[in-house]
């Protein structure tokens, strides 16, 4: 276990998936680690964040001391407004989300399958869950990605054949980016399209559950500068 | 530039409800029969009706319904303020609906588990652009649609679904309240009402499903007219009960995430 490979920190798995937001993209960030997807500098290119709660075109975090009471993001952040924001009431903030108006959603995971389902509301043996609106997301957005730790805290794998436990949604999931590198879910099964720095093949394979599809040369995973 | 003429095309005589104004939280909530079902706005904090919650759990009714997103306060509350878990505590719960009733966090806890594990409480969870468009249904006059939320998952299983152009549907019945407590930023005397930022989220919704609708007012309520037609965004004909919130410590208002010990 002293050998276990770290490879990307969180901020730079979600700067890979922040790559792959087209110009003028609608962007819905889960809670937890897809929020970071924010930080990225996107230059010229316009991303707009939809936040579940009605927000339209939220920016940074507020300084402490200078927060908004009345405004938060979907994970009780407070946010500020970019100028040109707009507000709605949770029916049209879904309504947008089930219409196909997101662009793409990043959510966090606890599994991921080979075939594009995922799993985020229900750990095992839990009562109850929590769905929020990741179970609307997840159906409707144009493309979902998921940031997560490739392995659980005790090493088991959250690539796998089939989800374990509960679906958020099936067959949904486009490209994964875990602190090993980055995946993608094609419709012969999981490929590996890019591999964090100091991670060997191997190391992934053994940290993965399920069959891994790699090309002859894996390019490293894109950083920032 | 020329500037734009607008005609103001108010006039007569005002629409008149001082009936709607409560001079206290117990007042607005005197009535609530048990077996209510109640829905409770509110989002991580930002328009929830914080002080009514303290109120319906003075009040007392029991075998209550309770409609939320999620049953907890949040970051910008102290621990002890109202929330669901007070109306629950209290065994004033028979069943909630929501979109979490677990925590989000495997440090966190929720009053809510204890009971449902008991077998006290029933947990009805929704999808959260489900729950809002089920109240929407209802305040709409629609009794059910289908949503592409949730195929496929557990929460599907042994229901109804439907294929429109090739893809499957689940069927969602409204859900309609018998009282909505909701907090806004403005109110005139008519219960005209303004939201400030996040603060609308499921509270119009709510305000439109319900028979009976309780509103806790920021600002001091303004006379009626005085929010232009075009700004209000949850008309009077919606609501029946306002109530001002008074300053801290006697009302309960959310706080700088800085100045709140834990």
């Amino acid at each position: 276990m002293s050998e276990r490979a770290k490879g990307l920190t969180r901020q730079q798995m979600c700067d890979r998936l922040a790559m792959e937001f087209g110009d003028g993209w609608i962007v819905n960030l889960g809670i937890g680690i897809p929020t970071l997807c924010s930080n990225f500098d996107f230059g010229n290119k316009e991303i707009i964040f939809h936040s579940e709660n009605g927000v339209i075109g939220y920016g940074p975090l507020a300084p402490a001391g200078d927060e908004d009471l009345h405004l938060v993001n979907a994970g009780g952040q407070h946010v500020t407004l970019r100028p040109g924001a707009a507000i709605v009431h949770h029916a049209d903030s879904f309504a947008l989300i089930r219409s196909g108006k997101i662009d793409v959603t990043v959510l966090g995971a606890y599994e991921v399958a080979e075939n594009g389902d995922f799993a985020n509301w229900k750990m095992a043996g839990q009562q109850g869950g929590g769905i929020g609106g990741a179970m609307d997301l997840a159906a409707c957005a144009k493309h979902v990605f998921v940031a997560m730790e490739h392995q659980t805290r005790d090493g088991k794998p959250r690539l796998v054949e089939r989800c374990a436990i509960p679906a958020t949604a099936r067959g949904v999931v486009d490209l994964v980016a875990t602190n090993f590198g980055l995946f993608e879910v094609t419709p012969q099964g999981l490929a590996l399209r890019e591999i964090a720095p100091g991670v060997t093949v191997e190391q992934v394979k053994a940290a993965t559950g399920c069959n891994l599809i790699v090309p002859r040369e894996v390019p490293a995973v894109r950083m920032v500068g | 530039m020329m500037a734009l003429k607008i005609k103001t095309s108010v006039s007569g005589r005002e629409m008149s409800a001082k009936s709607k104004i409560c001079s206290s939280f117990d007042e607005a909530v005197r009535d609530i029969p048990d077996g209510a079902t109640l829905g409770f706005g509110g989002f991580a904090v930002v328009g929830m009706p914080i002080n009514l919650y303290q109120a319906v759990a003075k009040q007392g009714a029991k075998g209550l319904t309770c409609v939320s997103n999620s049953t907890r306060g949040g970051a910008t509350l102290p621990t002890d303020a109202p929330d669901m878990g007070q109306i629950i505590k209290n065994g004033q719960v028979k069943k909630v609906i929501c979109a979490f009733t677990a925590p989000t966090r495997a440090s966190q806890r929720l009053v809510l588990s204890e009971y449902v594990e008991k077998g006290l409480i029933e947990a009805e969870l929704v999808p959260q652009g489900t729950l809002a468009e089920r109240m929407r249904a209802a305040g709409a006059g629609i009794p059910a649609f289908y949503s592409p939320a949730a195929v496929g998952t557990e929460l599907a299983e042994g229901r109804e679904t439907r294929v429109f152009n090739g893809r499957e549907y689940l069927l969602e019945e409204a859900l309609p309240l018998d009282y909505a407590f909701i907090r806004a930023y403005q109110a005139d005397a008519f219960g005209n009402l303004r939201f400030r930022r996040s603060q609308r989220n499921f509270n119009p919704i709510m305000a439109m499903a319900a028979r009976v609708t309780v509103v806790e007012v920021e600002e001091d309520i303004l006379p009626v007219g005085t929010i232009d037609p075009d700004d209000v965004h949850t008309p009077g004909i919606f609501v029946h009960r306002i109530v001002k919130i008074p300053p801290p410590p006697e009302g309960w208002w959310p706080q700088r995430p800085g100045s709140i010990g834990r």
